[in-house]
């Protein structure tokens, strides 16, 4: 794949008239796919695919391309010379694009991480052995993932890695006959079937708690402990639009509030990018590369906005090489520190009586002016009691501002973070993940 | 004078016929199958009156599908030589064989029917006949239309076209060819004047989605579109709070759209049912015994799943296993009576379905999705709905949505309302959101828009499955009046 790649930039280089700037991205995998329902396999696909992403410029013009690769070189070589051929007619006429940032070689590097993986179908075994005495849902990805970009001034950047996870979920019938559920993920570079059957033992010592009678919670405010995977879907809507600088041009960001400094986060709370967490490569899809670290929300404040070369062009400020989306591709929030932390060890005792939520589902926002946030509870939920927990709950929607779960009502974080590794499968396998500590929230609004 | 460029592109691809490339892998399975597919995929902004961005996908690939001992397994690639292919169908075996000792359930070719016939889409102007510029000059000229005042600090022109070839063939005389134009876009205007921020758009981020041609875009039916757009969006500026309370909430068929989509489509696919979707999208409330017996909603409610629908968003004629693709009713009078389940879901469940084994693209293996899903006319026109209502609230263009994993409660944000006071229409409100649940929710349904008042939307944007797929879905609808409802505006 990468003779193919490197062949393709190289002789696509070669027919470039002066003027004209090319950049290539490519985005490939080859990946075993395999659902379960019930611990058995319900579906098995293999994909393999290279897409790649041809940005070409002439003065003030930009036209993107995306090819899918045959993998023949002499097939594609043809198709990329013909979406070269009609670049080229396109900058002809389209109107002039004011915020076309110039290319520029930025560098060269190779990262190439091998694993042992085990075959699909090792991995379909050992999990349907692992899982035999429960009902499980899940979902294993597996295989070779590849980034890597080009452009015509030499830059040369490779991202390769061999990994898996397997994102699964237990199930069983509560004593009041309902279902209830919790959630596990087993991901890395190096498989191991001890590790794997761990994992899952680990999930059926929740299922034991779900098993209690369901706990009637009525729609109010709550004393709310937030297990690190929710507190990543919270602080994962700071990647719709919160933390991008367009977003604010345009009036469309939910942290207006906090950009103006009107309104802030609790001193607890740090947000930075930090590509050190080795989720994903330092590149974005123009191969410029990002800083290695870069702190977004310090202490409450807002520090920096994502900024991709386009914006900075357009708003006549420096680029941090955030990609087109201006979101973040490696997302960490700080563990607490000081009084204002605990051991995760301890969340039962710190939150005394109130709810214990393991996961939340489907967050939109309600609200953009105040960043407030609907969602779901889901997965491992409890009512908990003097530190014991005494039952599951039925889901409950919530209705919330940032500015309270991440401000006013913020009393204390985990004193570690966890790692929530990507699992979305969107058009092709992603990268990247976030890292975030549990939070104790001293009230927190459910609506329904 | 500018050089002449049509929108339409025609890259050198090397040529490919689905059959001939199946003959020379039949000797290698017992059964097996090729989904083709080639699709160019548009996409074109402007933004304050200047160029943003000019994108094009060129996707081309096959899905290989084999059947062994009972177990239908699949390898995609995008490598279409004869090689290529023949590494996929050895990959696609193999695992097969394994997860056919470890499947969930067994399955026959009755899965897998015989069919042979073609589809396409209706358009009356081809993306050949189109020029680059004029094109591009229809979405400048929105963004500068919505421009009402110096207090729209951004507007947006977005347009999808979508391009589609997908050939189906199986070594037992499947041969399907289907083509697909479809055309979505999307203008927005955002206001601002101090901390107050308020954005209106066509109908809601990118509904206003259909099988058609670049008729789609007639300019001066959009310029006119983008003027009140961006009237609204100053409207909005100035406009107090929705307010918090009870009362009935007609909403307009672009907002019905996502009502429709989470609280019908999504909870009614057998898959889902059947818990395949537990570990990702959800499960659902509906059990497989309330079909025939659960009142869904009132007796106003009738809700089809219909992929004949010309120039709706999901339309065609086969899925993705070849099942011919025709018009049920999912509620017959409130009633459920069938679910969206594919021959798979359906000899695996023993539930009535339809013929939606849909997947994204080459590279997905199909699942049960939602195609056109629409709520079937009554017999009241707006003017009276609005008449009947003493306190109310009249809710267009969906921006806000969220429902939890079983499909039961529900919050849903719009663009832009007006209450209804007395029978009239009167205060624009901002930040109208409204929640409930859904079944209780559906039978509050107390009357339904006549067939003229019925309006076709869709998203581009359906997500599910794993690995994920994002599906093109339909949804046609007139006003609906519902009683007595939560509703509430921003803040806090």
């Amino acid at each position: 794949m990468k003779e193919l790649f490197q062949t393709l930039g190289a002789k696509l280089f070669t027919e470039l008239k002066s003027g004209e700037e090319l950049g290539l991205f490519l985005s490939a995998e080859q990946t075993d796919y395999v659902r379960f329902n019930q611990s058995r396999v319900r579906q098995s696909t293999f994909v393999d695919q290279k897409v790649m992403t041809m940005t070409f410029q002439s003065p003030s013009r930009k036209v993107v391309f995306d090819l899918t690769l045959s993998g023949v070189y002499d097939i594609d070589f043809a198709q990329s010379l013909s979406l070269l051929e009609r670049a080229r007619e396109e900058v002809k006429v389209l109107p002039q694009d004011d915020f076309v940032s110039p290319m520029k070689n930025a560098g060269n590097s190779h990262q190439e991480h091998k694993s042992e993986l085990p075959t699909v179908n090792q991995a379909i075994e050992e999990i349907c052995r692992a899982a035999d005495h429960v009902d499980l849902a899940g979902f294993l990805a597996l295989g070779l993932t590849v980034r890597a970009s080009l452009n015509h001034l030499g830059q040369n950047h490779w991202f390769s890695t061999e990994s898996f996870f397997f994102d699964y979920s237990l199930y069983t019938k509560n004593s009041n006959g309902e279902n209830k559920a919790a959630k596990g993920t087993y991901a890395g570079t190096d498989w191991d079937s001890k590790s794997l059957a761990e994992n899952i033992r680990e999930s059926v010592h929740w299922i034991e708690l779900l098993k209690k009678p369901t706990q009637s919670v009525p729609r109010g405010s709550y004393r709310v402990y937030m297990a690190p995977a929710a507190v990543a879907d919270l602080v994962g809507m700071l990647n719709w639009g919160g933390l991008s600088l367009n977003s604010y041009k345009n009036g469309s960001s939910p942290l207006n509030q906090l950009i103006e400094k009107e309104r802030f986060f609790h001193p607890a709370i740090t947000v930075e990018e930090n590509f050190g967490l080795g989720l994903s490569p330092r590149f974005n899809s123009l191969g410029e590369v990002s800083p290695e670290k870069l702190k977004l929300i310090e202490n409450g404040q807002l520090q920096n906005l994502l900024v991709s070369s386009r914006s900075a062009q357009e708003y006549s400020v420096s680029t941090n090489f955030a990609d087109k989306r201006e979101s973040c591709r490696s997302m960490n929030m700080l563990p607490g520190t000081g009084t204002l932390s605990f051991p995760s060890t301890q969340a039962l005792d710190r939150l005394g009586t109130g709810l214990y939520l393991g996961n939340l589902h489907y967050l939109n926002w309600s609200d953009l002016k105040t960043a407030r946030i609907t969602g779901m509870t889901r997965f491992a939920c409890f009512w908990v009691e003097k530190g014991q927990v005494v039952g599951p709950i039925q889901d409950l929607r919530f209705d919330e501002s940032l500015y309270r779960c991440l401000g006013s009502e913020v009393e204390a974080l985990t004193d570690e973070s966890f790692v929530a590794p990507e699992v979305d499968t969107y058009y092709q396998r992603s990268l990247g993940g976030k890292k975030a500590p549990g939070l104790l929230l001293k009230d927190f609004t459910f609506t329904l | 004078m500018l050089n002449h460029v049509s929108l339409g592109i025609h890259p050198n691809h090397a040529s490919f016929d689905p059959e001939s490339a199946l003959s020379k892998l039949k000797s290698s399975a017992d059964w097996v199958a090729l989904r083709y597919v080639n699709e160019k995929n548009h996409s074109r902004s402007f933004k304050n009156g200047k160029s943003e961005s000019h994108s094009v996908s060129f996707d081309r690939g096959v899905m290989i599908e084999v059947f062994v001992n009972g177990y239908f397994g699949y390898a995609g690639t995008s490598d279409l030589s004869n090689a290529g292919l023949m590494r996929a169908l050895l990959k696609a075996k193999e695992v097969a064989t394994l997860a056919s000792q470890r499947g969930i359930s067994e399955f026959t070719l009755d899965q897998r029917p015989v069919a042979r016939g073609e589809y396409q889409s209706p358009f009356f102007q081809n993306l050949d006949g189109t020029s680059l510029n004029e094109f591009c000059d229809t979405l400048r000229l929105a963004t500068e239309r919505m421009k009402a005042s110096d207090k729209i600090v951004s507007t947006r022109a977005d347009a999808r076209i979508i391009e589609t070839h997908q050939v189906y063939v199986s070594s037992h005389g499947t041969h399907v060819d289907q083509k697909y134009l479809m055309i979505a876009t999307d203008f927005k205007a955002t206001a601002k004047e101090g901390s107050e921020t308020q954005s209106r758009s066509d109908k809601g981020g990118l509904a206003r989605c259909n099988q058609m041609g670049l008729e789609a875009l007639d300019r001066r039916e959009v310029l006119a579109r983008c003027e009140q757009i961006g009237r609204e969006a100053l409207e909005l500026l100035t406009a107090p709070n929705c307010p918090t309370d009870t009362r009935d909430l007609i909403l307009a068929p672009d907002h019905m759209l996502i009502q429709i989509h989470e609280s019908i489509g999504h909870p009614l696919e057998i898959d889902r049912i059947l818990g395949d979707e537990r570990n990702y999208a959800g499960w659902s409330f509906v059990k497989p015994s309330d079909f025939g017996k659960l009142q869904y909603g009132s007796k106003l409610m009738n809700v089809t799943f219909d992929p004949s629908v010309p120039g709706e968003f999901a339309s065609y004629a086969f899925d993705d296993c070849g099942n011919p693709a025709t018009r049920e009713y999912l509620i017959k009078d409130g009633l459920l009576v069938r679910g969206l389940g594919s021959l798979e879901s359906q000899k695996r469940s023993g539930i009535p379905g339809v013929a939606n084994f849909r997947s994204a693209s080459w590279n997905r293996a199909p699942i049960d999705r939602m195609a056109n899903v629409n709520l079937e006319p009554g017999s009241s026109s707006l003017a009276e709905m609005i008449a009947q209502t003493e306190k109310g609230i009249y809710v267009q263009s969906n921006q806000s949505w969220s429902i939890d994993d079983y499909r039961n409660k529900f919050q849903f944000g719009a663009e832009y309302a007006q209450l209804i006071e007395n029978g009239k229409l009167t205060t624009v409100v901002k930040n109208p959101n409204y929640r409930g649940i859904t079944v209780p929710f559906w039978n509050s349904l107390i009357a339904v828009g006549n067939a003229a008042d019925v309006e076709m939307y869709g998203s581009p944007y359906c997500g599910k499955g794993e690995p994920s797929q994002i599906i093109r879905v339909g949804h046609s609808s007139p006003h609906c009046l519902f009683s007595q409802i939560e509703i509430f505006g921003g803040g806090h």
